[in-house]
C-alpha cells in the first residue's frame, strides 16, 4: 500500500466506489447467509464482506469530492447533496443485508468527514434542527410494531435474555480484571463460556479480564496514538485529497474503537461492531491494514518537493 | 528503494503531482488545521471517558466484580410457555398440560459424584451408569450448564430429593408444563402426538423459536396448528446460589401461552365410536352434512398419545411401528377399501342422469348375469326376480346394477364418481390423506398396459375391481347426496383463539364443489336410501330408529374372490383375513340431515349386520343428545314459527 503514489487513488476513487456498490448488490443476490444476514461473498476458499470495502470506498469518494470542490469555503447543505447520495446508496444496500450496525457506521463516518471538512454553521443548525424536528414526526407516524422494531434495533440490550445478559457478563469480566488482571489465559469468565463471541465483538473484555486496567488502558492508548498520528498526517499532507483520506481513515478507527469499547463496558447499546486490529475477522483486518497503508503512503509523501 | 522504483515506472503521476500543488491553498489549509485541532481535542476527551469507565469498572468496583466472577451464578433460564389446550365442540377439555418435574444437575457444582449418583438412584430410580455418562459428556463441554438427567420424576422421588436438597449439591429440579391427553387414546388420530424436534426441522426454519430438545406436534391437529399451539418461550436472568436456588431475578420476559383450539369433534360421540370399534379393525367418520364439520373420526386399533410425551422408548416405538395392526395409521383417511355396494349410489345417479335407466324399468334378476364367458352372481343366490330402480337400490340387487354399469361403461361411471368427490382427497388437511382410486379405461392402459376388459366394468358397477374409497370419502358421498349435491370440505377445527380471546381462526364452511345432479334424480335415490333402512326387505333395517327417518346404504366388499370357499362355508369359518369388509353409510334425519356417518369394519362380514347397528347407535346418541340439551328449545321455536306461518297464504 505504500509502494504506489496515493494520487492513483484519487483517480480510482469512483471506480473503487462503483465496484464496491456492485459487490454489495452482488452479495444481496448470491451472498452466503450467516445467522440471518447475507453479508458474505465467497471467492473460492475465502469469503469476505464487501461492506468492509465500502468503508474505504466511501472515504475515497468523499475525499475526491472535497478536494475538487475545495477552496476556502464552508459548505452549505445544497453543496452537500452529492456526498449524501454517495453515502446513502451503500448504506441502503447494507441495510438490506440486513446489517444496521454497519450501515449506521458508514453514515457516522461520512458525517464526521463532512463535519471536519467544515460545514457552514447555519447549515449545520438547519440540518440538526430539522433532524430533531422530523424525528418525532416520523416516530409517531410509525405503527406500534414498527416502533418496537426500531427500538430493539437501536438498543438490543432491552432484551434481558439476549444482549443484556452478554453486557452483564462482559462487565463482570472487565471489572474482575482489576488493576493487574488475572493473567494470560486465566480469565474465568472466558474459560467458562460466560462471555459470548469472545474472539470477535467481546475480545476486549477478554483482554481486560486477563490483563487488567494496565493492559486495556495500554491498548486504548495505542489506538489513541494511531488516531492522533493520523490526524497529524491529515494536517501536514500537502494536498486536500490526502488530508481528507487521512481524516476518513482516522474516523473509521476512532468510531470502531469507541463503539466497541463503549459497548463491552456497557456505555453504549450492543451493536455488532468488532474492535479493529484486535478482533478476529479477515475482511476487517485486510481493510484496516489497507487503510493503514494508505495513511502511511500519505505520510511519506507529505513534502511538496522530494 | 521500492519507492524509487515505482516512481521510475510511473512517471506520469509526477506530472499530476505538479498540477496538484497549484491546488494548495494556505488559507484553506489554515481553516482545515483548526478543524483538525478541534477533532483531536474531541478524540482525547472521548478516550478519557473510556479510560475513566475502565477505571470505574476495574478499580472502583473491581473487587465486587472479582467476587462475582469467582462465583458467577448468573444464569439464563428458559420459561416454557403453556401449549394451548384442545377442546371438543362443546368446550370439554381433551388435551391440557400438567406440571412435570425434571431432574437437572450442574456438573461443576457436584462435589462427590459417586455419592450423588448413588443417592439419586435410590431416591429417583435413576440408572447411575447412564447418568454418569451424561454427566461426563456435559462436564467437558459446558460445566456450568445444567444437564437433564431425568424427565418427569415421580412425586415420591420429588419429595425425597427436595428433603435431601442439602446433601445433593448441584442438583436442581425444573418444573415444566407437560402435555396431557385426558382420555387415554381418545381421538388420537385427530389430535396427533408430540415428538422431539429433529435436526432438519430445527434448521428448516418453519418452526419459530424452537431449540433442540423441544417437543413439537408430529401428527394430527398438534402438527397442523403447531405454531399457534406452541406459544412463545419466555426466560429470566437470575442469580442462583450453590444449590441452584434463585436469589435474585435481574430481568424477566414472561412466556406467552399458546392459542387454544376448539375442535368440531363431539367428545361423547367420539367415545361411542371408539367403543364400537373396540377389538375390531376399522374406521368411523361422522360429519355434519350441511357444513362439513367432522363430529367424530375414529380409527381402530389406536394408540395413546401420552406415550410419546416423555420421549417414547425404543421398545414401545418398535412395538407400535412394527405391529401388523398399524395403530398409527389413520384408517379413516388413509385406509383405501373397495366400497362394495355403497358404490351403487354413484352408479344409480349416473344411470338416471345419463338416461340409461328409467325409474320404472324392471330388470329380471335370476341370481346370475352373464357376459361372454364370465358369470357374475347376485349376492342373493336365487335372484330378486323383477326389480325396478327403487327396489334394486333398496335391496342392493347386484344383477340390476351389472346391467346399469354395462349400459354406462366404466368411463361414465368414473365421471360421476369424481363429480361426487371420489378418487380425490377431500382436503380435510390431516396427515397423509389418501385419494382412493376410481378406475378409467385410460388409467388401466397407462397403469397396467392392458386395455380395459368389459367384465371389469361389471364388477366396477358394484364397487369391486379396482375401485377404492376411504371412509371419509364415503361419509362425504352420502352427505353430498342428502345435501342437494353440495359438497363441503370436511374440517376438524372450529376455532383457534389466543388466551386473551383474540381469534386466529374461525370455522366457515368450505364448499368443495357441486355434484350437478338433477333434483328429481337425487330425490329418487334419496327415497330408495330411506327405503334401505325403513322398508321391508331393505338391507339396512338394523339402522332403523323409532321416530326418526334414517337413510343409508350397506356395503359388503369382497377382499378376495373366493367365491367357492365362501359359498361352501358359513361366515364364521372363513379365515379372518379373507372375510368381507362391512360398510354402512347413513344420514339422519333424511329430510334435514344433521349427521352423516360412515362405518367401515375390516373383515366384519355383512354391512347390514356388522356396520349398520353401529351407525344406528351413533345417530341415536347424537340426535338424542342434541334435542335434549339446549337444542330442544330452538327446535320448538322453529316449529312454532312454521305453524304460525303456515295459515298465511
Amino acid at each position: 500500500m505504500t509502494t504506489f503514489n496515493y494520487y492513483v487513488l484519487e483517480r480510482l476513487a469512483y471506480p473503487v466506489y462503483f465496484f464496491t456498490v456492485a459487490l454489495l448488490i452482488w452479495v444481496l443476490i448470491v451472498g452466503k447467509v450467516m445467522s440471518g444476514s447475507q453479508r458474505w461473498l465467497s471467492l473460492g476458499p475465502i469469503s469476505f464482506q464487501p461492506s468492509e470495502l465500502a468503508k474505504i470506498a466511501i472515504v475515497l469518494v468523499l475525499a475526491k469530492f472535497f478536494s475538487e470542490r475545495g477552496g476556502n469555503r464552508e459548505y452549505r447543505l445544497r453543496d452537500l447533496w452529492l456526498p449524501f447520495v454517495l453515502t446513502a446508496i451503500p448504506c441502503f444496500l447494507i441495510l438490506k443485508e440486513p446489517d444496521l450496525g454497519t450501515a449506521l457506521f458508514l453514515g457516522m463516518i461520512s458525517i464526521s468527514v463532512v463535519l471536519i471538512a467544515k460545514v457552514y454553521w447555519k447549515s449545520l443548525v438547519i440540518f440538526v434542527g430539522s433532524f430533531f424536528l422530523a424525528t418525532p414526526l416520523i416516530w409517531f407516524g410509525l405503527k406500534e410494531y414498527q416502533q418496537r422494531r426500531v427500538l430493539s434495533f437501536l438498543s438490543p440490550d432491552m432484551d434481558p435474555l439476549g444482549a443484556g445478559y452478554h453486557v452483564n457478563q462482559s462487565k463482570i469480566a472487565i471489572g474482575s480484571g482489576q488493576f493487574w488482571g488475572k493473567g494470560f489465559l486465566k480469565g474465568t469468565q472466558t474459560r467458562l463460556h460466560f462471555l459470548p463471541e469472545q474472539h470477535t465483538d467481546f475480545a476486549f473484555s477478554v483482554l481486560a479480564e486477563e490483563w487488567g486496567l494496565v493492559g486495556s488502558a495500554v491498548l486504548l492508548l495505542i489506538y489513541l496514538f494511531i488516531i492522533l498520528w493520523g490526524l497529524n498526517i491529515a494536517k501536514s499532507s500537502k494536498d486536500r485529497f490526502g488530508s481528507i483520506v487521512a481524516v476518513g481513515i482516522v474516523t473509521i478507527v476512532f468510531w470502531q474503537v469507541v463503539i466497541n469499547v463503549g459497548m463491552v463496558t456497557g456505555l453504549l447499546p450492543v451493536v455488532g461492531i468488532p474492535l479493529l486490529l484486535f478482533s478476529y475477522g479477515g475482511s476487517s483486518l485486510i481493510s484496516t491494514m489497507a487503510a493503514m497503508g494508505i495513511l502511511m503512503n500519505i505520510s511519506m509523501r507529505r513534502f511538496m518537493f522530494q | 528503494m521500492v519507492r524509487v522504483r515505482t516512481r521510475l515506472l510511473k512517471p506520469k503521476w509526477d506530472k499530476v503531482k505538479v498540477l496538484r500543488t497549484s491546488n494548495f491553498d494556505p488559507v484553506s489549509s489554515e481553516v482545515f488545521g483548526r478543524q483538525l485541532k478541534i477533532a483531536m481535542i474531541f478524540v482525547v476527551i472521548v478516550f478519557g471517558i473510556l479510560i475513566m469507565r475502565l477505571w470505574f469498572l476495574q478499580i472502583v468496583n473491581g473487587s465486587a466484580y472479582r467476587a462475582k466472577s469467582e462465583h458467577n451464578r448468573i444464569r439464563l433460564r428458559d420459561i416454557a410457555p403453556f401449549r394451548g389446550m384442545i377442546l371438543d365442540r362443546k368446550g370439554k377439555v381433551l388435551v391440557d398440560n400438567r406440571p412435570s418435574y425434571d431432574l437437572y444437575v450442574i456438573p461443576e457444582e457436584v462435589q462427590d459424584r459417586p455419592q450423588l449418583l448413588k443417592r439419586l438412584s435410590r431416591f429417583g430410580g435413576l440408572d447411575s451408569e447412564d447418568a454418569g455418562r451424561v454427566l461426563d459428556k456435559a462436564a467437558r463441554g459446558y460445566p456450568f450448564k445444567p444437564v437433564c438427567l431425568k424427565r418427569g420424576i415421580s412425586r415420591d422421588a420429588l419429595a425425597k430429593i427436595e428433603t435431601h436438597r442439602f446433601d445433593l449439591p448441584g442438583v436442581m429440579i425444573k418444573v415444566r408444563p407437560e402435555r396431557q391427553y385426558f382420555h387415554e387414546g381418545l381421538a388420537s388420530h385427530v389430535l396427533g402426538y408430540l415428538g422431539e424436534i429433529n435436526e432438519d426441522q430445527l434448521g428448516g426454519g418453519q418452526f419459530r423459536d424452537t431449540k433442540s430438545g423441544d417437543l413439537i406436534g408430529k401428527t394430527g391437529v398438534e402438527r397442523k396448528w403447531q405454531t399457534l399451539l406452541n406459544g412463545v418461550r419466555g426466560g429470566e436472568q437470575v442469580e442462583v446460589d450453590a444449590v441452584g436456588r434463585r436469589i435474585e431475578v435481574f430481568s424477566r420476559r414472561p412466556p406467552v401461552s399458546g392459542a387454544n383450539i376448539c375442535l368440531t369433534i363431539d367428545k361423547n360421540l367420539q367415545i361411542l365410536a371408539e367403543k364400537a370399534l373396540l377389538g375390531k379393525h376399522g374406521a368411523i367418520v361422522a360429519m355434519d352434512p350441511s357444513n362439513g364439520e367432522v363430529l367424530a373420526l375414529a380409527s381402530s386399533p389406536s394408540y395413546d398419545s401420552n406415550l410419546f410425551i416423555q420421549g417414547i422408548d425404543q421398545k414401545t416405538w418398535q412395538n407400535i411401528v412394527s405391529s401388523k395392526d398399524f395403530p398409527l395409521q389413520n384408517r379413516a383417511l388413509t385406509g383405501q377399501y373397495p366400497p362394495g355396494s355403497v358404490f351403487k349410489i354413484v352408479v344409480a345417479l349416473a344411470g338416471l342422469e345419463e338416461g340409461v335407466i328409467s325409474p320404472e324399468e324392471e330388470i329380471f334378476c335370476n341370481g346370475t348375469f352373464s357376459l361372454g364367458k364370465g358369470r357374475y352372481r347376485c349376492w342373493k343366490k336365487y335372484g330378486h326376480g323383477k326389480v325396478n330402480f327403487h327396489r334394486a337400490l333398496k335391496e342392493s340387487c347386484d344383477v340390476y346394477f351389472y346391467n346399469v354399469g354395462r349400459r354406462l361403461g366404466v368411463d361414465k361411471i368414473a365421471q360421476y364418481a369424481k363429480r361426487l368427490g371420489l378418487g380425490k382427497k377431500t382436503g380435510i388437511n390431516l396427515d397423509h390423506e389418501k385419494s382412493g382410486l376410481i378406475p378409467t379405461s385410460e388409467w388401466k392402459l397407462r397403469r397396467w398396459g392392458i386395455p380395459w376388459q368389459a367384465g371389469e366394468t361389471i364388477s366396477t358397477s358394484i364397487g369391486q375391481s379396482f375401485v377404492l374409497t376411504t371412509p371419509i370419502q364415503a361419509a362425504a358421498l352420502i352427505s353430498a347426496v342428502f345435501n342437494e349435491g353440495h359438497m363441503f370440505t370436511p374440517q376438524v377445527t372450529k376455532w383457534v383463539r389466543k388466551t386473551d380471546g383474540e381469534s386466529l381462526f374461525e370455522f366457515s364452511p368450505r364448499l368443495a364443489g357441486k355434484a350437478g345432479i338433477r333434483q328429481e334424480n337425487l330425490n329418487l335415490v334419496k327415497n330408495a336410501l330411506i327405503g334401505v333402512v325403513n322398508q321391508p326387505r331393505g338391507t339396512g333395517s338394523k339402522a332403523r330408529i323409532e321416530g326418526l327417518i334414517v337413510a343409508g346404504k350397506t356395503g359388503t366388499a369382497q377382499v378376495v374372490a373366493l367365491k367357492k370357499e365362501k359359498d361352501s362355508k358359513p361366515g364364521s369359518e372363513i379365515p379372518w383375513k379373507f372375510r368381507d369388509h362391512a360398510w354402512f353409510v347413513a344420514v339422519a334425519p333424511a329430510d334435514k340431515p344433521k349427521i352423516a356417518v360412515a362405518v367401515l369394519i375390516e373383515h366384519g362380514g355383512h354391512g347390514g349386520s356388522a356396520a349398520a347397528p353401529i351407525a344406528k347407535e351413533l345417530i341415536k346418541a347424537y340426535l338424542h343428545e342434541k334435542t335434549e340439551v339446549g337444542g330442544q328449545k330452538s327446535e320448538v321455536r322453529k316449529n312454532a314459527q312454521r305453524v304460525t306461518r303456515n295459515p298465511q297464504p
